[in-house]
């Protein structure tokens, strides 16, 4: 490591005021100290410090999303290939190298677009690279169809960082979630290529692998909170993509269509277990969401009228993007709400709301991305009617005293 | 046992270089300093001029708002320099020593038989009244408000800090002498707040004295947490804190008639090969102190104080007027660690999850640490939620009430909280800061601007 410290050194200059490539600074510190720590020292206050820092914050929850992006990846195959009606021809290796080459460009053009947005801006303000987007930039991928053109995935990236993220000063000041305002530019301006039954299974071949495929009678790619949403009789039968019945512990697992990461409730879950445990998402915001979520079902299911409104809450949770929204959007530190009160009120109402949008309004099968872009907004008044409580109870203190003196 | 108040949040940091109980004596630097830096928020008058013969009592400065708060010399001798900075700032009044201490005269009595009128000229007099810090605003109390109550601290629960049970060890007279003394300045009540086990026994027997026990970690030792816990204060109200370590001068004061102001100093730290306790007065030079007893080889930090909430001193520095401990630290400028922040970092304390010594700490409790002093990482907006509130044991909401500092929002400041902390309440805060924010630094600034607002 001494040689690379060493080349580090030598190279710093050129990067510095005055040098070369001194419009670069900030991308040369960006890799600088992802690879060194920087040996700032405090300058006042606090004279030693936690080992923590936003570079390991961000990974961490990375990490936590590896299985689910994983199994993302061999669904997207599995989806494939069950569609073309090949599955007993291939191995476990062919259906997860498809998927995975199908949705590594999704990862690049999202990683791409946003970063160099992001390195542009830091240069132009003279800051610091911020680790917000890597964050970001795995969760678009994740929470898009597959089918998705990846031009419409460039423009709504770099629409999202800019207007949802940059203008409002970058990571820490933005109110709404920037992937999920990348799912809702997608989704509002281009709603033919977002929604319908065709996105969510790729029946094109990638790079030349697998050819394009043809599929077999009976297919249909309608996601089964698609099916539900136009269910009509007794009782919603949820389908596979060739026409079988789906199993409960299929719909866990996650072998169903869906944007790319967010179909294995088992992935999430091992997300959520490893946040938890790490302490790096709000655990209070995870359990309010699914409470919400589970008690608006239960209370559907006690007063059905149609066959939606009776599904059980272990499918509702299974189904879409419920389960991942709870876990790695709804948590979003920066866009929910910041007090421990407010943490599960906010998570109780994203829950309640996500159902409601997803059972009652037929207009949107899915209803997890608008509950959380909408609970963002009212995160902050959560936050300000807690402060003013503890305001409140900070006046009440001080008045009883007064009073007693008297 | 009545009156025990459990603290639950909070972080103990478990550093290196514990001062073991031994007692060395420093003996007096011949240059002795006294730093008005040491003291926030007075305006220095200077008494004295170079050349002046002073003895251990004379009074050098005072505070020009407060022309009665005097600020005495330690030692006799002759003053040797008025060292000033940058736009005539006052950085030092420098004192040659003499080989014998002389002391200014004062008359024993007992505080028992005195005026509250004739306490307080005294105090101020021989220079004990900066020892008596009032909240709000963490600054030496006004002597023209009278509080309504006085809050003593009877440990200190910061990282490597003196044993109070060691320090006060046989001068159960003195503590007596200055609790009868203050407790006439005040028409409420006087407060001890002792720790849960190993409280001094000369504290324990102290009388006049209202008790609290205090079990938890760091920050339950913070006068600022105790008076939050005991009767917290409210806008209007003015109370005064003092150290029980900074009793013992006050109280020699009217025993024996003289400014003694000699104390056991904890020269402590990951980077002192022996640490101990050092017999001396505040404003020796370091150098006396420390001598060859640091690991010279590495760039060093001096911290008179805490890691957490001391003020960083030079080398060639003096202890400081409030510094009963003496830290040295790493300064880390010379480690460049390769890609750390994703390492597991086995041997840097931290108390997020994401690292392991949360764990390693509950199975070996003895595990040590020896931080260096970088902030490891970037300065960031402020990113995740409720890492304050774990390390903040007031009814406060901590985050809110510094993003209120931040901006300068009197009214919100006022409204959360604000008369009750002092930056070292906020010290932990910063400690945890995924975001390296200088907390303390803004809490501090944001005190001083309401205090200029207030024209208190």
């Amino acid at each position: 490591m001494k040689a690379l410290r060493n080349l580090m050194d030598k190279i710093k200059p050129t990067f510095l005021e005055g040098g070369k490539l001194s419009a670069f600074h900030s991308v040369f510190d960006g890799f600088e100290t992802f690879l060194f720590v920087p040996n700032h020292t405090s300058k006042s206050g606090t004279h030693i410090h936690d080992s923590i820092d936003t570079k390991r914050t961000m990974f961490w929850v990375i990490l936590a999303l590896v299985p689910a992006l994983l199994f993302g990846m061999f669904n997207t195959g599995y989806q494939h290939y069950l569609a073309a009606g090949l599955l007993d021809t291939v191995n476990f290796l062919q259906i997860f190298g498809w998927g995975a080459l199908a949705v590594l460009p999704y990862l690049i053009v999202s990683y791409v677009v946003g970063l160099g947005i992001e390195f542009t801006v830091a240069q132009i303000k003279h800051e610091e690279i911020q680790e917000g987007f890597l964050v970001s930039g795995i969760l678009i991928p994740m929470i898009v169809p597959i089918g998705t053109p990846l031009w419409m995935v460039a423009v709504a990236t770099a629409f999202a960082v800019i207007f949802a993220k940059e203008v409002f000063g970058g990571t820490g000041y933005n109110i709404f979630n920037v992937a999920l305002i990348t799912r809702a530019f997608l989704f509002f301006a281009y709603p033919s290529k977002m929604s319908g039954d065709s996105v969510w299974v790729t029946l094109n071949d990638t790079f030349g692998f697998g050819s394009a495929v043809s599929p077999v009678d009976g297919f249909s790619g309608a996601t089964p909170l698609g099916q539900a949403a136009i269910a009509t009789g007794e009782q919603v039968q949820l389908t596979s993509i060739v026409g079988e019945p789906l199993s409960l512990w299929n719909m866990f697992l996650g072998l169903i269509p869906g944007s790319i990461g967010e179909t294995s409730t088992l992935a999430i879950l091992l997300g959520a277990i490893f946040l938890v445990v790490t302490g790096v998402a709000s655990w209070k915001i995870m359990v309010s969401v699914f409470a919400g979520g589970i008690g608006t079902v239960l209370l559907m299911n006690a007063f059905a009228v149609n066959a939606y409104m009776a599904v059980p809450f272990w499918e509702q949770i299974c189904l879409g993007g419920f389960a991942f929204g709870a876990v790695f959007m709804a948590t979003d530190p920066v866009t929910s709400s910041r007090t421990e009160t407010g943490k599960w009120i906010y998570g109780i109402l994203v829950g309640v709301l996500a159902m409601v949008l997803r059972v009652l309004n037929p207009a949107y099968p899915e209803g997890m991305m608008l509950a959380i872009l909408f609970m963002n907004i009212f995160a902050k008044l959560i936050d300000y009617y807690v402060v003013n409580a503890n305001i409140s109870k900070r006046a009440k203190r001080a008045l009883v005293k007064q009073n007693a003196q008297k | 046992m009545a009156n025990v108040i459990n603290i639950k949040k909070g972080l103990d940091i478990n550093l290196q270089g514990k001062a073991v109980p031994e007692v060395v004596s420093a003996g007096l630097s011949d240059v002795w300093s006294l730093t008005p830096t040491d003291y926030h928020g007075f305006v220095a008058r200077v008494l004295v001029k170079a050349g002046d013969r002073i003895l251990a009592g004379t009074p050098l400065l005072a505070d020009k708002n407060h022309p009665e708060i005097q600020f005495v010399s330690a030692v006799s001798g002759t003053v040797l320099e008025i060292k000033r900075g940058a736009k005539r700032k006052l950085l030092n009044v420098l004192v040659q020593v003499d080989a014998q201490p002389e002391f200014v005269s004062f008359p024993k009595e007992n505080p028992s038989d005195l005026s509250a009128e004739t306490i307080q000229a005294r105090l101020l007099e021989a220079g004990m009244w900066p020892f008596i810090k009032q909240r709000p605003y963490d600054v030496i109390a006004n002597p023209a408000v009278q509080p309504k109550a006085i809050f003593i601290n009877g440990f200190n629960t910061a990282p490597l800090a003196p044993d109070y049970a060691f320090a006060l060890k046989g001068q159960a007279a003195e503590l007596q002498a200055a609790v009868d003394a203050l407790s006439k300045l005040t028409a409420g009540s006087v407060f001890l707040s002792l720790p849960g086990e190993h409280a001094a026994n000369e504290l324990k027997s102290l009388k006049g004295v209202e008790f609290r026990y205090f079990n938890g970690v760091h920050p339950a030792g913070n006068v600022g947490v105790q008076i939050n816990h005991i009767q917290p204060v409210n806008k209007g109200e003015v109370v005064w804190t003092i150290d029980a370590l900074n009793l013992l001068p006050m109280g020699r004061l009217f025993l024996k008639g003289k400014v003694d102001l000699t104390r056991l100093v904890a020269v402590a730290g990951p980077e002192v090969i022996k640490p101990q306790y050092v017999r001396c007065v505040p404003g020796t030079a370091l150098s006396a102190l420390v001598g060859g007893n640091v690991h010279k080889e590495i760039p060093l930090r001096y911290v008179n104080g805490d890691a957490l909430s001391g003020q960083r001193v030079d080398a060639d520095g003096f202890l400081g007027a409030y510094a009963h401990q003496l830290t040295v630290l790493h300064e880390g400028t010379d480690v460049h660690e390769f890609v750390g922040w994703i390492m597991p970092r086995f041997s840097i304390f931290s108390a997020s999850r994401t690292y392991y010594t949360w764990l390693t700490q509950k199975l070996f409790p003895k595990q040590t640490f020896a931080p260096d002093t970088r902030i490891l990482g970037g300065e960031r907006a402020l990113i995740m939620s409720g890492e304050y509130d774990k390390v903040f044991p007031m009814d406060i909401l901590p985050e809110q009430l510094l993003r209120a500092c931040l901006t300068l929002d009197y009214e919100k400041m006022e409204q959360l909280g604000i008369y009750e902390v002092a930056p070292e309440d906020y010290a932990l805060c910063e400690y945890v800061c995924t975001s390296k924010i200088e907390v303390q630094r803004h809490v501090r600034e944001a005190l001083d601007a309401l205090k200029r607002e207030n024209g208190d």
